[in-house]
This record gives C-alpha cells, structure tokens and sequence, in this order.
C-alpha cells in the first residue's frame, strides 16, 4: 500500500511509501494519527495549515461484512479540535483495492479557482472545475456518472462547502446513487477550503488488498458475518425499520429530547416513529432495506417515496428525523423527509443543522413547530445569504448571533437525539469524547436503553463512566477497522463476533494481536486525539454540558447531577 | 385493576399499538407479556412507566406498560 499526498499549493502528488509506524493503522487510528503528527493544533482550520485526510479500514476491501467505511479527519472548523467524521458509500474500498492506505490533502491554492480530483491507480489527477461549481451533490453525482462510469466512486461537496460553513459536511455516493455522508464537524468547509468539489475514484486495475492467510481470514470472516446475521438487532430489526425504529423507544424511556431539551417526551413521536416511516414506505413502493456499501449485510437504509411514490431521500436516520421533529415540534414526517433531502443536497450535517433549527426557534426566528419555516431557512442556507451564512455555521453561532443561551452543544458541536439527563451514559459519551457532542463515539444508549451488553440504568449515576469509556475505546478500535458501528450490537452481545474481528486482522496482517493488543489500539486513538485537542488549548471546561442542563427533564424529572471532579477522572487512562 | 399496554415495532404484527385492559390484582409484566400471546424471548425490553423492569415488576392501577422486540440503531 501507498500514501498518496496532494498538494494543492503547487497542484502535485506523491506517492509515498507507507512508514513502518502506520503499517497497521487504518481508518480513524491513521487519520488522527497523521492530523496528530502534520497538524499545528493551533492552525486556523479553513487556512493551508489544515490537512484533511481519507483512509479506509485495516479490513476494509476484504469480504469481511459491514467493512467499507472511510474516515475522514482534520482539525476541525465547527469544534477546534481533531476530528474524524466516517461514511460508507463507494469511496473505501475503491481506495483500499487501489492500494491507497491513505489520502492526504494539503496546501491551499493561490487562486480563485476551484478543482477536481480524479484517483486512480498511478495516481491522482489534478483539474480545474468549473460546470459544477454552485450545484447541489445530486446534479454532481449525476453529472459525473456520464462523465465517467457507473462504477466510478465519488466523494462530493455541495454549496454548504464551497461557502465553507461550520455545518458542511462530505458526501460519498452510493452503489444506488444516494447519498452518505461524513456529517459532523464540518469537513466539508475543510474540502471547500482547499478548494476541491469532487474527488472521483476509478479502481480499474488496482492492485487489491494482500491477505497473509487466506484460509484463516475466511473461515474468520464466516464466523463474524454469521454473528451479524444471527443478532436480533443487526439481523432483524435494522434491516427492517431502520434506526428511526429508535423514536418511540427513546419517547416511552423519557429520553427523546423535546422542544430543544426541555421535555424527554414528544406528543408527535408515533407519527415521525419508525414504524410509521416503515408503513409509508410500503405503501409507496419505497425500499424498506438496503446497504450503504457493497458487502454491507445489515442494510439499515432505505428509499422513503413522497404520496406519490417518487423519490424523496434515503438513509433517513433517527437523529434527523428526531432534531427536526421532536426538537422542532414538528410531527411531519413528509415534511422532515424533505428537510433530510435538502441537507443532503447541499451538504449540510443534519443534526447540526436542527439542533440549529431548534436555536434560531428558541430565537424566534421562526416559531417552534413551523415545519414550511425549517424549509424556508434551510433554502437561505443554500443560496448564502447572511441569515443562511450565520446558520450554516451552526448552533453556536446562531445562538451568539441572536443571544439565545439554551444553546445545546459541547466542544461547539450539536447535542444529538438522547438526552443526557435521561441516558446519563451517552451525556458521559457527549461531554468527554474528544469529537465534541458525538453520539457515535460511545453508544451509552445501547445498554441504557437498549440492554445490549446488559443493562445499565439510565436515569441513576452509577456505571456510566466506566461504561462510556469503554465503548469509546472500543468504538475507537472499530472505527480504526472500517467496520460499520452497528456491528457493535454483535460485537458487544457476543464474544466470538469480536474474537472473529480480531481473528481476520491476524490473518490479514500476518500478525498475533491478541483482544488486549485491539483494545490497546482503542486506547491509543484516543489519547492522541485527547493530546492534540490539549495542545489546541482544549481544557476540562470544555468537558461540560451547557449551563441550561441544570434543568430537570420530564417525565422523570432527570437531573445531570455528575460533579466536575467526576467527569475528569473519565479518562486519567 | 386497569393498565394501559403499548406495543411497538414487529410486536404490533397482528396486535395493536395501545390498548388499556382489565387484569387482575398482583399481576405482573409477565402476565401482561403471556394475555397476548407474545413469545416471552421476542420482548427484549419493557418499560412500566417509562421505566426499565424485569418480567416479574408487580403492576398497579393505572401503570402503562410498553414492550419493545430487539431493536437498535445509533
């Protein structure tokens, strides 16, 4: 495998051999570990010191199921701190059979212009763009389908990163033509920065990924793809409603945050629930299940139709569905359907984007519960205009732009769609990953709410912290494999899925990682990332829930009552 | 004693989504679980209240209670 480095101040690339210490990094262990080593913290995220890095999994290109996630990292523009952000679709494994174990983008133009990348197996090409300028991910994916083939990846940005605002995010087409996104933190304003639309990935003639052992990585990879097919949650339930199936769970447990974290209950919830997604897609002819990515077996996705059957969006997720509904009192699945369209076309992270929603209402800009309004502003954030540009940049923003202080974010990032006084594990996941509020980074809810991996009790203190910060560390290690996280439910319910993960890597690798070495490789994610966050001037302040959470949430009436002391002995790893 | 019962996701197949209805004394969310006809290994979680309980919680008057299959997301 190779390093291929684009500079884009002097329009060139590299290609260079992989260093001893990287051979076995992948995924989000390598994309930290080199915007660790090749980024000042204290560099200006949209300037040239800025790097934005593409890697694929330690597994990802082999037949193991569920591995064709891409990591994308960088200092990022919404937290000020590390970021990596990861998305299926087609870019991962066309990178991985080209060999490309990591992409680095660096520099920064001279000019005005902005460019494409084409990748392919000598190389990357370098040209200027311009048709393609100002136009939403769907006329790109589009485009370049006739300009290349079917079978060429694509890696996108829309208006949101050409403006380069804080809530743009990175899109990678999928083997349908929808699209995926690498939403949060704003990489997309990174990409926009240095000046590149799309990145297209041909994988004709790549040299495909070397496996030591053969026969082991099979037999490995049919005990681990067996596991994901035989667990309830990743067998069954996924593929079926999705994860918005998570609505009314979340709504009877008290922890679906409601009218922008005031209540754990929403009146509305059954009518944006999972089960009723499921009965309007069937009505309408839409597709229930399908995969983000080739070799994907769990097929969370699925194609939601308008009431005339035509095509609305996909991978319509439950914290979309959860930030324009219960945040917004907004009971319109129709309406949110086109919300989640819209954000995809021009490239905006929808969870930044409604819990912005949920501070420009608690602003009155609009009121609560104005479906129309969420559309309307989401246009001004497409066409750029002042009050779009100060809501693209996010929550934070908003809120300091119009004197709002229920503002809910850590580390400058949007809290997701489970109330941190409710679930207490994922408000330890919220306040101390070094992603900012990043709900991906130590699923608490899993066993909060969801008794995978046991049981621990929401609504009482105790487990959490241990916990959170062991889902962290093993979500660190998953995330360094491009394995999809929703092989965790397997992961955690069953020893010989996690033991199988390990099994293939040894035989991929030629290498004797024992479950210690894996959980090690966690752990190491993790205090680089802490480490380049304290040298960007990151302190324990920024390890705390806004102010307004002192609160107490109905229906239980929960309180965030970890004492400070409490949350920094999280990780004194 | 009246309790309300909710069900959600594949549970609803050939059920319904809420209805409130008469049990005796004492009961127990087992019993809830076993008066439909549900599997008891198909209910993987179940809230009394908005409350996570084991199958043998004892109910009373006016509980609502909610039973989920397996079911997850992120």
């Amino acid at each position: 495998m190779k390093i291929f480095r684009v500079n884009m101040s002097n329009l060139r690339t590299t290609i260079e051999d992989v260093p001893e210490e990287w051979n076995l990094l992948g995924g989000r262990a390598l994309t930290s570990t080199i915007v660790s080593k090749e980024v000042d913290p204290t560099c200006h995220p949209l300037g040239s010191k800025n790097k934005l890095v593409f890697a694929p999994g330690l597994l990802t290109g082999t037949m193991a199921a569920n591995s064709g996630r891409l990591s994308v990292g960088a200092k990022s523009p919404l937290t000020g701190g590390i970021k990596e952000s990861n998305v299926g679709g087609t870019a991962s494994q066309r990178l991985a059979k080209l060999g490309i174990k990591a992409l680095i983008i660096e520099g920064m133009p001279a000019d005005d212009k902005f460019y494409c990348l084409h990748v392919h197996k000598d190389g990357v090409n370098i040209k200027e763009e311009t048709e393609l300028l100002g136009k939403g991910n769907y006329e790109v994916i589009n485009t370049i389908l006739e300009r290349y083939t079917e079978n060429t990846g694509v890696i996108t940005i829309g208006q949101a990163g050409e403006y380069k605002i804080s809530c743009a995010n990175i899109s990678v087409k999928d083997p349908k033509g929808h699209i995926r996104s690498a939403g949060r933190g704003g990489l997309g304003a990174v990409m926009g920065s240095k000046r590149i639309k799309f990145i297209t990935l041909d994988d004709n003639d790549g040299s495909g990924i070397d496996i030591n052992d053969k026969d082991e990585f099979r037999k490995a990879a049919r005990i681990f793809n067996k596991g994901l097919l035989n667990h309830p949650v990743s067998g069954d339930a996924l593929p079926r409603y999705g994860t918005n199936v998570l609505v009314n769970i979340l709504n009877e447990a008290g922890g679906l945050p409601t009218k922008n974290f005031r209540m754990g209950r929403f009146e509305g919830a059954d009518n944006i629930s999972g089960e009723t997604m499921y009965e309007n897609i069937m009505s309408r002819k839409g597709d229930t299940t399908h995969g983000c990515h080739v070799g994907c077996i769990i097929r969370c996705s699925q194609t939601y139709n308008d009431k005339d059957g035509n095509y609305l969006t996909s991978g319509f997720e439950y914290e979309t569905i959860w930030g324009f509904g219960a945040g917004c009192m907004v009971d319109d699945l129709d309406l949110i359907a086109q919300a989640d369209h819209l954000c995809d076309d021009v490239g905006l992270d929808t969870i930044e984007m409604s819990v912005t929603m949920q501070t420009a209402m608690e602003a009155g800009i609009i009121p609560f519960g104005d479906g129309p309004g969420i559309l309307k502003l989401l246009n001004e954030v497409k066409e750029g205009t002042p009050l779009g540009r100060i809501l693209g940049n996010g929550a934070d923003f908003t809120g300091k732009a119009f004197a709002v202080t229920r503002v809910a974010t850590v580390k400058g990032q949007g809290i997701p769609a489970y109330d941190p006084r409710s679930v207490k594990g994922i408000g330890i996941t919220y306040t101390t990953t070094p992603m900012g509020a990043d709900h991906t980074a130590g699923y608490a809810v899993a066993t909060n709410i969801l008794k995978v991996g046991g049981h621990v009790d929401p609504l009482q203190k105790e487990g959490q912290i241990e916990l959170s910060r062991n889902l962290q560390i093993a979500t660190a290690a998953l995330d360094s494999a491009g394995l999809c996280i929703f092989v965790a439910f397997a992961v955690i319910d069953d020893e010989s899925v996690s033991h199988a993960i390990i099994d293939m890597i040894n035989a991929q690798y030629g290498i004797n990682w024992t479950v210690d070495d894996w959980f090690n490789l966690g752990r190491y994610v993790l205090r680089t990332e802490l480490d380049f966050n304290k040298a960007a001037g990151f302190t324990k302040k920024d390890d705390r829930l806004p102010e307004f959470f002192n609160e107490p949430i109905p229906p239980h009436n929960a309180t965030w009552d970890f004492s400070d002391a409490e949350l920094d002995q999280v990780f004194q790893m | 004693m009246q309790v309300k019962v909710k069900l959600f996701a594949s549970l609803r197949d050939g059920r319904f989504k809420e209805e409130m209805t008469d049990v005796q004394d004492n009961s127990k969310v087992i019993d809830i679980i076993e008066k439909y006809n549900i599997p008891a290994e198909t209910v993987a979680v179940s809230f009394v209240n908005g409350r996570s309980t084991e199958n043998d919680y004892p109910l009373q008057n006016g509980d609502t209670v909610s039973l989920f299959p397996p079911v997850g997301g992120c």
